[in-house]
């Protein structure tokens, strides 16, 4: 088994969701997790703030706000699973529940040396 | 209503609905009613970060604590950016934001959230607001709906939906609505405004046909809970209040055995009364009885006597309708509406006196009107005349009542009757 880390670029719903679809949408990610980790191959995986601090420059790092605001795509958190092949690991990340709201998942295979 | 918790990240049902309600409750009463958008943004940023975090860590022990501690947290954070405390001395700042924070924790404690809710219900149903604009007002802020599930609910569009909760919260800005439990001389007036718009609420989920099942039931049962909120405390604690959640309690037993499984309506002759829901009724009984002290009679111990009367009979054989009529007689002396007399009419017939049912019929205000857009009259008419022998006019209003009906299973019901007059007539 490989390790393979899914990165979750966040999706955005045009208007604002209700207490009932975030609701609906909470239980479908609990339902992802918990059948990753009763299957046994869900390693970690955290949440991440939207805000954050780009530090960048060649001769003298320079902080700014970031990380991306000019991207929709925020990174919102992210996961560790195992699986045996890339392909295995993105027929996994097809149960990832954001989809309908334009969220998209970044599948990649974890470098062993 | 609840199912119990399955597994420990299993959301009890409508959890965020209700605790939206929760701290939209509490938060105009920090932030005060025309700040209403500010408690809505706090709770969405509450929500929001249970979405974040939940899913990677598990539901907490107590999942409403946890939702009421961040918004509680963050309102303590939106006040203390408004005030000016580091002006003065650090001294001051510091007791001064002690007391604030104290202030604030108060506001949380379980028997001011209870009296919160009522507030923002009183607020809701304010009188001067329109009806339809209540009722919309009270499923967004005080049940949690969102504006298409309202729509859905109650067979509209979303922009129509959208315009009553605008004008509604522009009313309650222009003329700063208060957040109170009204009292004296003006409380009686004010809960029979709360009383209507509950009644309205529950109607539209248990009379509509044209929405779907599942979110007319959330209708029902959201009604239900606001009536027993009121009832639980003291300024709701009343015949009334008691005697609407009893009526409502007899017609959702029976919520489920009115359909097939194909949607078919099935008339109350025709269910099947092993499938009412005998916890519902049992409940209804018990607060009849809490509803007959005081002298009132209002017109929802009136309509619930009705309900009872179905709900505690064996069979439809055995309905005892001399009783009936004298509960629809007593009716008619607080509700003359075209609906009480269309049923009184029905217990006419069951009476044995179908012609003297149609007759009565003929004499309900605009009942040309009503027969050109209401299915119900031409049905139940159609009905009669059928009852009569009369196969013209019994196929004549059933035909009628045809296109008048937007629902598949009310219309397979009227062709069966009419494909019935059809092959009594060739016979």
């Amino acid at each position: 088994m490989k390790s393979f880390m899914f990165i979750f670029h966040n999706g955005q719903s045009p208007t604002p969701p209700t207490p009932e679809q975030m609701q609906a949408n909470m239980q479908q990610w609990m339902g992802w997790m918990d059948d990753l980790k009763a299957k046994n191959i869900y390693v970690s995986g955290e949440a991440l703030h939207a805000g954050g601090k780009l530090v960048k420059g060649a001769k003298k790092p320079l902080v700014t706000d970031g990380p991306f605001a000019e991207s929709k795509e925020i990174v919102g958190g992210y996961f560790v699973i195992k699986a045996a092949s890339i392909d295995e690991a993105a027929e996994i990340a097809k149960g990832y529940p954001d989809f309908g709201i334009n969220g998209a998942v970044e599948v990649r295979e974890v470098m062993v040396f | 209503m609840q199912q119990p918790n399955a597994s420990p990240n299993q959301l009890v049902d409508h959890l965020f609905r209700h605790e939206s309600g929760k701290m939209i409750a509490v938060l105009t009463r920090i932030f005060g009613m025309h700040n209403l958008g500010m408690a809505e943004d706090v709770v969405q940023e509450a929500f929001l970060k249970a979405m974040q975090s939940w899913p990677f860590h598990g539901v907490p022990d107590n999942p409403s604590g946890w939702l009421m501690q961040t918004a509680r947290n963050r309102a303590i954070d939106i006040i203390r950016r408004q005030q000016h405390f580091r002006q003065y001395s650090s001294e001051l700042a510091q007791q001064l934001q002690e007391e604030t924070e104290i202030a604030i924790g108060q506001f949380f404690l379980d028997h001011e959230i209870a009296d919160s809710q009522l507030q923002l219900v009183f607020a809701c149903c304010h009188p001067s607001l329109k009806e339809e604009d209540q009722v919309a007002l009270t499923l967004k802020t005080v049940s949690g709906f969102g504006a298409g599930e309202i729509a859905r609910a109650l067979v509209t569009n979303e922009a129509v939906i959208q315009k009553r909760l605008y004008r509604a919260r522009q009313f309650i800005k222009e003329d700063k609505v208060q957040l109170q439990i009204p009292s004296g001389p003006q409380l009686p007036e004010r809960l029979e405004t709360v009383y209507t718009v509950l009644y309205l609420l529950f109607n539209e989920g248990y009379n509509s046909s044209k929405s779907d099942e599942l979110i007319r039931w959330d209708l029902c049962a959201e009604a239900m809970r606001l009536c027993l909120l009121l009832s639980e405390h003291k300024v709701g604690e009343q015949p009334s209040t008691f005697a609407l959640l009893s009526l409502m309690c007899f017609h959702a037993s029976r919520f489920g055995s009115r359909e097939n499984e194909d949607h078919s309506i099935i008339l109350l002759q025709h269910q099947d009364r092993r499938k009412w829901d005998q916890q519902l009724i049992g409940k209804g009984y018990q607060y009849l009885t809490l509803s007959s002290r005081g002298d009132h009679l209002s017109v929802y111990h009136i309509e619930s006597a009705i309900a009872a009367e179905h709900c505690l009979c064996e069979s439809f054989e055995k309905t005892n309708w001399e009783r009936l009529l004298g509960l629809y007689d007593l009716l008619l002396q607080q509700k003359q509406t075209p609906t009480v007399h269309l049923n009184r009419a029905i217990v006419l017939a069951h009476i044995g006196a179908p012609l003297k049912a149609i007759e009565e019929i003929w004499e309900i205000d605009d009942i040309d009107l009503l027969l050109e857009s209401q299915y119900i009259y031409n049905a139940v008419l159609g009905d009669l005349y059928n009852r009569l022998g009369d196969n013209m006019n019994a196929a004549k209003y059933l035909q009628h009542a045809l296109p008048l009906t937007g629902s598949h299973a009310e219309q397979r019901l009227i062709l069966e009757k009419i494909e019935a007059i059809k092959h009594a007539c060739s016979n």
